[in-house]
């Protein structure tokens, strides 16, 4: 039967199922092949906070979710429209995030009475109508698996692993996907076992033919390549892009890279990174706790590293007296903290941006620190090199905020040429004649760098209130004064440094949205939709957050009113209203989950009121 | 690896010219109150720095806060007076980065043993070649006098006016218990002693824990007075000499023997012992070293003074070195364009 093809511009397809059934590589590999066949595209995966929940449980479902398309796409999507469940329980768990009339794949093994009893189903939603609103598929996908590789004699629990294979042929079919590329990945993966080569391949193509002759799909569909820069292109999640970004500042600099860490949830990908690239001679020094981390790395700083810490909110509150030291030393450092939702433990998996007051202002004294932050998974990069130029050449410390969505999601990047990122000139003071560790350079206001191990610039720094110029021990009042206020012009002066902030939009209007670090696409997707309604929206995203882009104050005066989605009770809010004086609205959500754009778009409508 | 910090960094490791002690000290006025013990500390330093035969500049004081932790101030080498209790993390942090200098910590009791507490037994089990000078004078001194966490049970001071409850750090026996490889004590009142633990522990490769008994006089005044004044200590201090067996006493009439485990007094002078009876000391035995630790809160044994333990193990940062050696000459120096494209990538035309 010749099958019918609809053409699609986009579609988010959620894999779900056991921790144990696979789905992280399912999608990771669906990932892999669109991106190969040109679609745009962005991905989050949800994994469960339990390290091995029991089997079959809500609690130990993982999944992954995929959002591509022949337009331009900037979030993992807020609904999906195609859910597949390896079990009850991913069902149960999944099936809120699933559009009315969206289509469901199931395991049909994965629904036997002991998996609808954990799932907590009194009776299946496969006997029911409450999956009437959607497509439903069933497929015995553990029959199927088993059937195509019965002749091999292979182990139970080896067929068992396979089955993720069947679910991802079926939608390469789906969605008329080559296989090729997994193909290429098994075979090089699997390269030592020739039997799980077969084994994957064969059951992947079993799914494929299965879609292709039996008759339950009446539809495939296609998703036509999108119009993306040409280039060559990776895909990164926000951790990795965050360590590729500090050893590419590392190199620019020509400075040795250190990272003091400790681990924690969500940074710990980015030290487990970073202690990969040994051959960059890159040293990761795993502590005995965060206070070690940060102070280990302002010791490596006094010894001439590019010198980081990376951690979570828990960490940052650990190290906030050390973030003082390194203000009152100025040193440079790079802090990163991948937020996640607070207060206390709170919830280490989920994502937040309730930390940027702490970052802003939290500690004791007059302590002005830069703050920088991401706002997409390729973007880390950037956030992370910035980051570490602004500490070098300002020497102070620096934090970049990033958080758990972007720190996990990912998104195809367009690799920079390594030759084209700009070069960090760092230069060591050497002469010895007139040094005084506290001159500061007339348009920075930077102290010079003079490491240990150079002849004739032996001297002391620390904690206490420093002497202008001289850096020695000082109580006098107008000393502590005139050193508070060089400390802080020193930070405001970055403003000088650091690009105008641009609006997405036009240059006035009704609604300027205002967002920092993760909501990005979120916010970017919701304003696009709305200004093709002709609604007069724009879109203003900071990267900047201490010291802000000059122009901000500007921009802001031009629009009625100003909209600031946040997840949290209203942080970056206060900052504007603070230093602008304008009566900014917010959009505050704090449930560990992302925005969804069409939050955005209804609080734009509200606004907005009647208005068309 | 050629960096910025080879390119200026003096790569020479032995002066040009013989140091003088003088030369060790900074422009900087000495603030500790008159009779300090940490006067004798810092004169003893500022001796031995010459014989060490390091470059001024190849030397960093690291310091945490606390009357002991201004000691980088007064030494004209290079020097941090960071935070309280985190010395030993930045010291870490900075041999690590930086394995060619000479790195050292002056703490106190409070800074090393309380609130750092947790970075020193880190340092010491993953023997960083740092050298750790610990001022106890059982005391809080900066803060005027608290007790501290070696003071002795039942101590009254301001924030314990009917006596502490809680049992003292053995500060010797923590550091063994965290893996230290070279561990000592020493008296303020013994020059000649404290100069030869600091060379000692200077020359050793891994980190060194020095303890050194220094008199607080303005809030815990004699508090080691029974081991350093001349009417007591011969009866009160047993000065540990490796190879050599414990005798101690005013002629040296009396001696440690071992009981078992157990360390007892034995006389030399009723005729019951000879020296041939005497626990031999031996600073490469670690077992000993603990027997010899816990003799110290003993009121029947004297107090062990000197080197307790004196072995080699691998030191963190060579070894992270090497790691970095094998993974260059397995994968080739880093090369950035490669690092950037790596993983899975597709070209859009
Ligand atoms: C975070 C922090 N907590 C408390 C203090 C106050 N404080 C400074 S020094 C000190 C105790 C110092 O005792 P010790 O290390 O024994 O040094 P000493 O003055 O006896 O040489 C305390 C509690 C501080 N500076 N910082
Ligand atoms: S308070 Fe005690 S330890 Fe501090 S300087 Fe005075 S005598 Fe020395
Ligand atoms: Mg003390």
């Amino acid at each position: 039967m010749e099958k019918e093809t609809r053409v699609l511009d986009e579609v988010t397809i959620r894999f779900a199922g056991d921790s144990g059934d696979g789905m992280q590589l399912t999608g990771g590999q669906f990932t892999n092949t669109s991106a190969a066949m040109g679609n745009d595209l962005s991905t989050f995966p949800d994994y469960p906070a339990e390290i091995r929940a029991p089997i079959g449980t809500t609690y130990g479902v993982s999944g992954f979710q995929i959002h591509f398309g022949t337009t331009e796409i900037n979030t993992p999507g807020d609904h999906c429209d195609i859910l597949v469940a390896m079990n009850a329980a991913s069902l149960k768990v999944n099936l809120r995030s699933l559009i009315d009339g969206g289509i469901i794949i199931v395991n049909t093994d994965g629904f036997g009475d002991k998996n609808l009893k954990l799932a907590g189903y009194t009776q299946s939603p496969l006997a029911d109508d409450s999956l009437s609103k959607f497509q439903v598929f069933q497929v015995d996908i553990t029959k199927l698996t088993n059937l195509a590789l019965a002749d091999l004699n292979l182990n139970q629990k080896v067929v068992d692993k396979t089955k993720n294979f069947f679910a991802l042929g079926m939608m390469y079919w789906m969605f008329n996907r080559t296989l090729d590329n997994t193909i290429q990945w098994i075979t090089e993966k699997f390269e030592k076992k020739p039997e799980l080569i077969e084994a994957n391949t064969r059951v992947m193509k079993a799914g494929w033919n299965y879609g292709e002759t039996t008759d339950i799909f009446a539809v495939k569909y296609d998703v036509k390549p999108a119009p993306l820069k040409p280039g060559k292109y990776r895909n990164i999640n926000g951790n990795q892009a965050t360590a590729l970004g500090f050893v590419a500042a590392a190199e620019k600099s020509n400075l040795p890279l250190f990272l003091g860490s400790y681990p924690i949830t969500p940074a710990s990908d980015i030290l487990h990174e970073l202690s990969y690239f040994k051959n960059f001679g890159v040293k990761t020094f795993q502590c005995e706790d965060e206070i070690a981390g940060i102070t280990s790395a302002i010791g490596a700083a006094f010894g001439g590293s590019l010198a980081i810490t990376t951690t979570s909110g828990p960490g940052v509150a650990l190290k906030t007296e050390a973030i003082g030291l390194a203000v009152m030393t100025e040193l440079p450092l790079v802090i990163v903290n991948v937020q996640r939702g607070g207060p206390s433990t709170g919830l280490p998996t989920k994502t937040e941006q309730a930390d940027l007051l702490q970052a802003v202002y939290g500690r004791n004294g007059e302590a002005p620190v830069p703050v920088i932050a991401s706002s997409s998974p390729s973007d880390c990069f950037y956030g992370a090199f910035e980051a570490s130029r602004i500490a070098l050449k300002y020497m102070t410390p620096v934090i970049l905020l990033t958080d758990g969505y972007i720190a996990n999601g990912s998104e195809p990047w367009l690799i920079p040429e390594a030759k084209d990122l700009k070069e960090i000139p760092v230069k060591f003071r050497t002469d010895p004649v007139n040094y005084l560790p506290y001159m500061r350079d007339d348009v920075t206001l930077s102290r010079e760098w003079a490491i240990p191990g150079t002849p004739g610039l032996e001297h002391r720094i620390g904690g206490l209130e420093k002497q202008d110029k001289t850096g020695n021990i000082n109580y006098e009042p107008e000393n502590h004064d005139k050193m508070i206020k060089l400390r802080a012009e020193k930070i405001e002066r970055i403003a000088n440094d650091i690009p105008l902030a641009e609006v997405e939009g036009d240059k006035s209007g009704d609604v300027l949205v205002v967002g920092w670090g993760g909501t990005y696409g979120t916010i970017k997707t919701a304003v696009e939709k709305k200004r093709k309604e002709g609604k007069s929206v724009t879109h203003l995203h900071l990267h900047y957050i201490n010291p802000l882009p000059k122009n901000v104050g500007e921009i802001l005066s031009q629009y009625k009113t100003i909209l600031v989605p946040e997840i949290n009770l209203g942080q970056l809010i206060k900052i504007l209203r603070e230093k602008f004086l304008v009566p900014a609205i917010g959009l505050n959500k704090v449930q560990g989950l992302p925005f969804r754009s069409i939050e955005i778009e209804q609080k734009i409508d509200e606004i907005l009121g009647g208005k068309k | 690896m050629s960096t910025l910090v080879n390119g200026v960094i003096n790569k020479s490791t032995v002066p040009s010219v013989k140091y003088t002690a003088k030369e060790f000290s900074s422009d900087q006025d000495v603030r500790w109150c008159p009779g300090c013990g940490d006067y004798s500390i810092l004169a003893q330093v500022q001796r031995v720095m010459p014989d060490l035969n390091i470059p001024k500049e190849k030397i960093v004081f690291i310091s945490g806060i606390g009357c002991s932790s201004r000691f980088p101030y007064y030494m004209n080498t290079y020097g941090f007076h960071s935070i309280h209790g985190r010395a030993t993390a930045i010291a870490s942090g900075l041999k690590i980065a930086r394995p060619d200098l000479s790195v050292w910590v002056a703490t106190g009791d409070g800074d090393g043993l309380s609130i750092g507490g947790n970075h020193m037994i880190h340092i010491l089990r993953r023997n960083v070649d740092v050298n750790i000078l610990m001022f106890n004078n059982q005391i809080y001194g900066l803060t005027k006098g608290q007790y501290s966490p070696t003071s002795e049970m039942g101590k009254i001071t301001k924030s314990s006016p009917f006596g502490s409850v809680d049992m003292p750090f053995n500060p010797a026996a923590l550091a063994l218990g965290s893996g230290g490889t070279f561990v000592a004590r020493s008296l303020d009142r013994d020059p000649k002693h404290m100069q030869t633990i600091i060379k000692r522990a200077a020359e050793h490769k891994g980190t060194s824990f020095v303890e050194i008994y220094q008199n607080c006089n303005v809030f815990n005044d004699g508090a080691f007075f029974q081991f350093t004044e001349k009417e007591t200590k011969s009866d009160t201090v047993v000065f540990l000499e490796h190879g050599k067996p414990l005798v101690f006493g005013k002629d040296g009439d009396k001696g440690i023997k071992l009981d078992g485990f157990s360390p007892v007094v034995v006389s030399l002078k009723d005729g019951s012992h000879s020296v041939n009876d005497l626990l031999v000391h031996n600073e490469t035995d670690s077992t000993l070293a603990f027997i010899l630790a816990n003799m110290t809160y003993n009121h029947d044994l004297p107090r062990p003074v000197g080197i307790f333990l004196a072995i080699d193990r691998p030191r963190y940062e060579v070894e992270m070195e090497k790691q970095i050696d094998s993974a260059i000459s397995k994968r080739g120096k880093g090369a950035l364009e490669k690092l950037l494209n790596s993983g899975d990538t597709w070209v859009i035309q």
